[in-house]
C-alpha cells in the first residue's frame, strides 16, 4: 500500500479550504494546492496542557494538517480524568499525560510528529517558546494562563512609533472550560488584548474569612476548611497537607464531619470535602471538544488565513440553550505586560546586582529573586546552580557594559512578583535608558531629517 | 471486589457527578442511543457520550472507509482502509470504554429510514448526522410517532447546525446558572416573623449584634417600616431608598459584614408577590387539564397551580434552602430549619392534592413517589418546558416575522445566510446528484447556480425583499461539501451536550436551530 501519510486524497476536506480562494477570508491569505503541505513543513505549534482540552487539541491540530507539535504538561494520568480525557486508558494511569497523548496521536495519524515534554513550563528556557509560531493554552490555571502570555508577550518588540513589529508577534490561543460553559480567545499580542489587558475576566476566588471558619461555621463547606487550614495544623506541626494522599483527605474528612455534627451542620460528605479543599472544577468531555475545536480552528486560521479570526473573545453556555457571545475587548495601552515595556533609567554605573535589587523596590515591577537576559544573553540566572555560577560574577558589572553600551535597549527580567500575598512566577519587559548616554540613529527625542 | 469497582467508577466519573449527579449519570446508563452515520460529526459526538458512560449505542453507517475518512476522522485509522466504517467506529468507541454497549448496522441510514421505521422503536434518541433535507422530514415523523427524542447535527464547510426535534420536553431540574433565592421576605410566613421577633435589633453587645442574620433584620426592619407607612412595604424607588438609609440608621459602625448584606439584600422585601410570568404560563397551559394518560411532571403541574391558588395563597411551594450569610451558627441553623419546616409542610400539601388528582383520572394516588414530589417542590419556580415544531412545518412555513429580522440584523447574518444557504445545498443536491463545488472546475458556474436556488427559496417563503450575500453564497461552495474535523468535533461537541441534557432532563436544551458560524463565531440560535 502506498505511503498513508503522503497520499493528498488523505486530506481531501480541509485542502478545499486551504487550496481555493475566498471573499471572506485573512489579509495574507495565500490559497495553494500545496498551502497544507507547506503549513505542515513549516508551522511549529506549542500545545500547553495535555488535560481535558489538550488531548482534543493535539486531535483537533494533527486532523487539521498541522504536522509539528509539541505538548508540555508536569501531570501524570489520574483515573478521574479518564470521563473526558479521551487519549488515555486505565493502565495509562501514573504516566505522564504529555507523553501518553504525544505517542497515541502518532500512533493513529500517521505523519505527523508530536514532542512530548513533561515538565513544569517555567522549566523551559525562555528561548524554548519562541521556536513556536502559534501557542495554544488548554490550562486550567490562571497562573499558568499568565506565565505563558507573559513569555509571549516579552518577544514582542515595538519600532520607534511604539507600533509592535509583526514578526515579533506570537500569536496565543487561549481556552477554558467549567461544566457547560467555556471560553476561547486570540491573542496577538500588541494588537488585541493580552491576558493581563483583560485580568478582571479571571476574578480571583472568594475564600472565606477565617473567623467564620474558626468561630462562626454555617455551612459544610466551612467545617471542611477548618479542618484544612486551621486543624490540620494544630495537629500535625511542620507536616505539609497533600491533597493528593488519600488519608490526609479521609483525616480531614473525619475533622470536619466531627465539627459539623458539633454545630449542628448538615452535608459534609467526603465528595464534597474532596471538591473544597482541591477547589474541583466540574468537567466533561462535550465542553472540553467545543472549546478545543473553537481553539485548533482559530489556531488553523491565524497561520493560513484561510479565514477570518475569532475577534477576540468567544464564550459558550449551554446551561441554558446553546448560548454563544462574542466580544471584541481592547488593549489596556499601560499594560505592563504587552505593552512597550516599562521605562528604567537608569545610571551607566548601575550594577546588575543594584538592578536587581531595583527590580523588587521598584513600584510598578515588584519584582524579586530575577533573573535577567538581554537579547538571549544571560546576564544573571538564579538557576539552575550551573548558570548561576557561571553569570555570578557579571552582578558586580556595570549593566551599561553588560548590555553592550547602547543608549537603551529592552531587558527580560523573570523572577516571582507577589499579588494578594500569593506568589507567582512573572516575566517582565523592561526598556532600559541610560542618563546621559548619547543616542545614535534611533533616538526617539530628535525629530529626524531636517 | 464489587465496592472497588463501584468506588473506581465514582472516582472515574468524578467531575461529571459534580454536575449532574447519581440520578443524572444513572439516566445516561439506561439510554439507548442510535447514531446515523458515522463521519467525523457523528463519530465525535458519540465519542463524548461514551467517555460519560451513555448504556447503549447503534451505530448506523453504509459505507466503507475511504482515504478520505483518515483526513477528519480520529475514530479511523490506516489498519481500517476498506472495512465498514460503522464497525470500526464502534471498535474505537469500545476502547474508549468497556462498559458501553455497543452495536453496528452496516446500511446506509436512508435505507433505514424509508425502508424499515420500526428499526428506531426501541431507542431512546437518534442523532442524525449529515442527512439531507428529505430523509430528515421522513424521520423526525418515524420519531414523533414513537416519542423518539431526535438531535439532528450536521457539519459543512466552516458551518453546520444542530436542532432538537421533539413534541415536548419536560424539566424539573433546569438548574439555571442565576436564580433569585426563595426567601419570601416580601410575604413571610408567621414561624418565620415570630422566630425574628426573638432577636433585639437594639442589642448593644457588638458580637450579638453582627452576627444577626439580614433574613431576621429585614424582616424586622420591614415590619417597623410597614408600620410607620400605613402597612405599606417600600415600592417607589424613593422609598426604596429611604428604606437603606433606614437599614443603615440601625448599624452600630460601617463594618457590619451583616448590614451590608441587609443592605444589598433589601429590594428581596419589596419582591411583588406570585408567581412569574414564565410560571404563569405554565400553569396556565391546556395540558394542566390532566387525564389518566398525562405525564407525571403534568400532573404535578395541575396539583402546583392548585396549591397555588389555595394554601400557597398566590405563592409556589417554598424552595427550602437559603444562602450562606453572615450570622452566629446558631442562629443560621434556626433559620436553616424554619425554612426546612416551611418546605415540608407545603410539599406534604402537595403529596395530598398529587394524590387527590391521580384519584381522580383513574390512577393509583401513590403512582408517583414522595421523592419525585419533593424534587418537583424544590424547583417548583424553575420548571421549564420546551416544545419543539415539526421539521417539516419550520421548513414550509418558519415563523417569518423572526426569519425577517434575523436577515436585517448584522450579527445574524452569517447565521441566517448558512441557514438558508444549507437548505439550498441540499436542493441542489436534490437536482444535481451532488453537492455545489465538490470538483475544482466550474466554480463560478456551481456559485450561480446555487444562488438562484436560495433566492428561490426566499421568494417561496414571500420574502423577496433580503438578498444573500454574494461572498457567503462563493463560501458554500468553496466548503465544497467538506467535512472539516474542527468543524464537526464543535457541532458533534454540540450534539452530544444536547444529548445529555436530554437524556439527563437537567438544564435546558436548545430551543431552535443552533447555526454554526466558523468565520467569525458569532452563531446564533434561530427559533423558527
Amino acid at each position: 500500500m502506498a505511503d498513508v501519510s503522503s497520499d493528498p486524497g488523505r486530506w481531501r476536506d480541509v485542502d478545499k479550504l486551504l487550496a481555493r480562494p475566498g471573499n471572506i477570508v485573512g489579509q495574507d491569505f495565500e490559497p495553494s494546492p500545496t498551502l497544507r503541505e507547506d503549513i505542515g513543513e513549516i508551522a511549529r505549534v506549542l500545545v500547553v496542557g495535555a488535560g481535558g482540552l489538550g488531548c482534543e487539541l493535539l486531535k483537533d491540530l494533527a486532523l487539521s494538517g498541522f504536522k509539528n507539535i509539541d505538548v508540555i504538561d508536569m501531570d501524570t494520568i489520574e483515573v478521574s480524568n479518564l470521563n473526558r480525557q479521551f487519549l488515555f486508558r486505565l493502565q495509562d494511569v501514573g504516566k505522564s499525560k504529555a507523553e501518553v497523548a504525544a505517542e497515541r496521536v502518532m500512533k493513529r495519524i500517521s505523519g505527523v510528529n508530536i514532542t512530548p515534554h513533561f515538565c513544569r513550563i517555567e522549566d523551559k528556557d525562555i528561548d524554548f517558546y519562541n521556536d513556536f509560531n502559534i501557542i495554544v493554552l488548554g490550562l486550567d490555571s490562571i497562573d499558568a494562563r499568565s506565565y505563558i502570555n507573559s513569555v509571549a508577550c516579552g518577544f514582542l518588540e515595538y519600532d520607534t512609533d511604539d507600533k509592535p513589529l509583526p514578526e515579533t508577534i506570537k500569536p496565543i490561543v487561549d481556552g477554558g472550560t467549567e461544566g457547560f460553559k467555556g471560553h476561547a480567545r486570540v491573542i496577538l499580542p500588541g494588537r488585541t488584548p493580552c491576558f493581563e489587558c483583560n485580568i478582571w475576566l479571571f476574578p480571583p476566588q472568594v475564600k472565606f474569612p477565617l473567623c467564620t471558619l474558626a468561630e462562626t461555621p454555617r455551612t459544610a463547606a466551612h467545617c471542611i476548611e477548618y479542618a484544612h487550614l486551621i486543624k490540620w495544623g494544630e495537629v500535625h506541626h511542620g507536616k505539609d497537607f497533600d491533597a493528593d494522599d488519600p488519608e490526609h483527605m479521609q483525616w480531614v474528612y473525619s475533622q470536619a464531619l466531627k465539627r459539623a455534627e458539633l454545630f449542628g451542620i448538615t452535608g459534609v460528605t467526603y465528595s464534597l470535602t474532596q471538591g473544597v479543599v482541591k477547589n474541583i472544577i466540574p468537567a466533561i468531555a462535550s465542553t472540553n471538544a467545543i472549546i478545543s475545536a473553537a481553539c485548533a480552528l482559530e489556531a488553523l486560521k491565524i497561520v493560513s488565513g484561510c479565514s477570518k479570526t475569532l475577534c477576540n473573545y468567544f464564550t459558550y453556555n449551554g446551561t441554558e440553550g446553546t448560548h454563544i457571545k462574542v466580544t471584541d475587548f481592547v488593549r489596556d495601552t499601560d499594560c505592563l505586560v504587552c505593552g512597550p515595556g516599562t521605562l528604567v533609567e537608569l545610571d551607566t554605573s548601575t550594577t546588575l546586582l543594584q538592578f536587581i535589587i531595583l527590580l523588587g523596590e521598584h513600584p510598578n515591577i515588584h519584582l524579586s529573586k530575577a533573573s535577567v537576559t538581554c537579547r538571549g544573553k544571560n546576564l544573571y540566572m538564579q538557576s539552575p546552580p550551573v548558570l548561576e555560577e557561571m553569570t555570578r560574577s557579571n552582578l558586580q558589572l556595570p549593566l551599561f557594559d553588560l548590555m553592550g553600551k547602547v543608549a537603551k535597549d529592552v531587558i527580560h527580567a523573570s523572577g516571582t512578583s507577589e499579588k494578594n500575598d500569593k506568589k507567582t512566577s512573572c516575566l517582565r519587559k523592561l526598556r532600559v535608558v541610560f542618563k546621559g548616554v548619547a543616542d545614535g540613529i534611533t533616538s526617539m527625542d530628535t525629530t529626524d531629517g531636517s | 471486589m464489587a465496592t472497588v469497582a463501584a468506588e473506581m467508577k465514582k472516582t472515574k466519573y468524578d467531575r461529571q457527578l459534580r454536575i449532574w449527579g447519581e440520578q443524572g449519570q444513572t439516566a445516561l446508563e439506561n439510554a439507548n442511543i442510535c447514531l446515523l452515520n458515522c463521519g467525523p460529526t457523528g463519530s465525535e459526538a458519540l465519542k463524548n457520550l461514551v467517555l460519560g458512560g451513555i448504556g447503549s449505542i447503534t451505530v448506523v453507517d453504509g459505507s466503507k472507509v475511504e482515504i478520505h475518512d483518515l483526513g477528519n476522522n480520529f475514530l479511523l485509522d490506516e489498519d481500517k482502509l476498506g472495512q465498514p466504517k460503522a464497525k470500526c467506529v464502534c471498535s474505537f468507541l469500545l476502547e474508549l470504554n468497556d462498559a458501553v454497549k455497543a452495536k453496528f448496522v452496516e446500511e446506509a441510514p436512508e435505507d433505514l429510514i424509508e425502508n424499515n421505521p420500526s428499526f428506531f422503536a426501541e431507542f431512546t434518541l437518534v442523532i442524525a448526522t449529515q442527512l439531507m433535507e428529505t430523509s430528515l422530514i421522513k424521520l423526525d415523523k418515524i420519531c414523533r410517532e414513537a416519542n423518539i427524542m431526535l438531535v439532528i447535527a450536521r457539519s459543512y464547510g466552516l458551518t453546520g447546525m444542530v436542532r432538537i426535534s421533539m413534541k415536548e420536553h419536560t424539566i424539573i431540574e433546569s438548574k439555571p446558572d442565576h436564580f433569585l433565592d426563595d426567601l419570601r421576605l416580601h410575604n413571610p410566613w408567621p414561624e418565620l416573623i415570630e422566630f425574628s421577633k426573638t432577636i433585639d435589633l437594639s442589642v448593644t453587645d457588638p458580637v450579638i449584634h453582627k452576627h444577626t442574620p439580614y433574613v431576621v433584620i429585614l424582616i424586622n426592619l420591614a415590619e417597623k417600616w410597614a408600620k410607620e407607612h400605613d402597612g405599606c412595604l417600600p415600592s417607589t424607588r424613593q422609598e426604596k431608598r429611604d428604606f437603606k438609609d433606614f437599614i443603615k440608621a440601625h448599624m452600630l459602625n460601617m463594618d457590619e459584614e451583616n448590614y451590608k448584606e441587609a443592605l444589598e439584600a433589601s429590594f428581596k422585601v419589596s419582591i411583588s408577590r406570585g408567581i412569574s410570568s414564565d410560571l404563569l404560563q405554565i400553569v396556565n397551559d391546556s395540558a394542566t387539564e390532566v387525564d389518566s394518560k398525562s405525564s407525571d411532571f403534568w400532573v404535578l403541574v395541575a396539583a402546583l397551580k392548585e396549591f397555588i391558588e389555595n394554601e400557597g395563597d398566590g405563592e409556589p411551594p417554598l424552595e427550602g434552602s437559603i444562602p450562606d450569610m453572615t450570622s452566629s451558627t446558631e442562629c443560621y441553623v434556626i433559620l436553616q430549619k424554619i425554612y426546612q419546616a416551611k418546605a415540608e409542610s407545603d410539599c406534604l400539601a402537595m403529596e395530598q392534592r398529587v394524590k387527590n388528582i391521580l384519584k381522580r383520572v383513574g390512577r393509583d394516588p401513590d403512582a408517583i413517589s414522595k421523592a419525585y414530589v419533593k424534587n418537583f417542590c424544590k424547583n417548583a419556580r424553575k420548571i421549564t418546558i420546551c416544545r419543539y415544531r415539526h421539521i417539516e412545518d419550520e421548513f414550509t412555513s418558519p415563523c417569518l416575522p423572526e426569519l425577517q429580522k434575523c436577515l436585517n440584523d448584522e450579527d445574524y447574518s452569517y447565521a441566517v445566510g448558512f441557514y438558508i444557504l444549507l437548505r439550498a445545498v441540499d436542493r441542489f443536491a436534490a437536482n444535481c446528484n451532488r453537492l455545489p463545488g465538490i470538483f475544482d472546475s466550474g466554480l463560478n458556474e456551481e456559485i450561480s447556480r446555487l444562488k438562484l436556488i436560495a433566492v428561490g427559496i426566499l421568494s417561496e417563503l414571500g420574502l423577496n425583499g433580503p438578498t444573500l450575500s454574494e461572498d457567503l453564497v462563493t463560501e458554500m461552495c468553496r466548503f465544497g461539501g467538506a467535512e472539516l474535523h474542527p468543524v464537526a468535533a464543535f457541532i458533534g461537541g454540540v450534539a452530544s451536550q444536547e444529548v445529555i441534557k436530554l437524556v439527563t432532563k437537567q438544564f435546558v436544551p436548545l430551543k431552535g436551530t443552533f447555526m454554526f458560524n466558523g468565520i467569525d463565531h458569532k452563531s446564533q440560535v434561530l427559533v423558527l
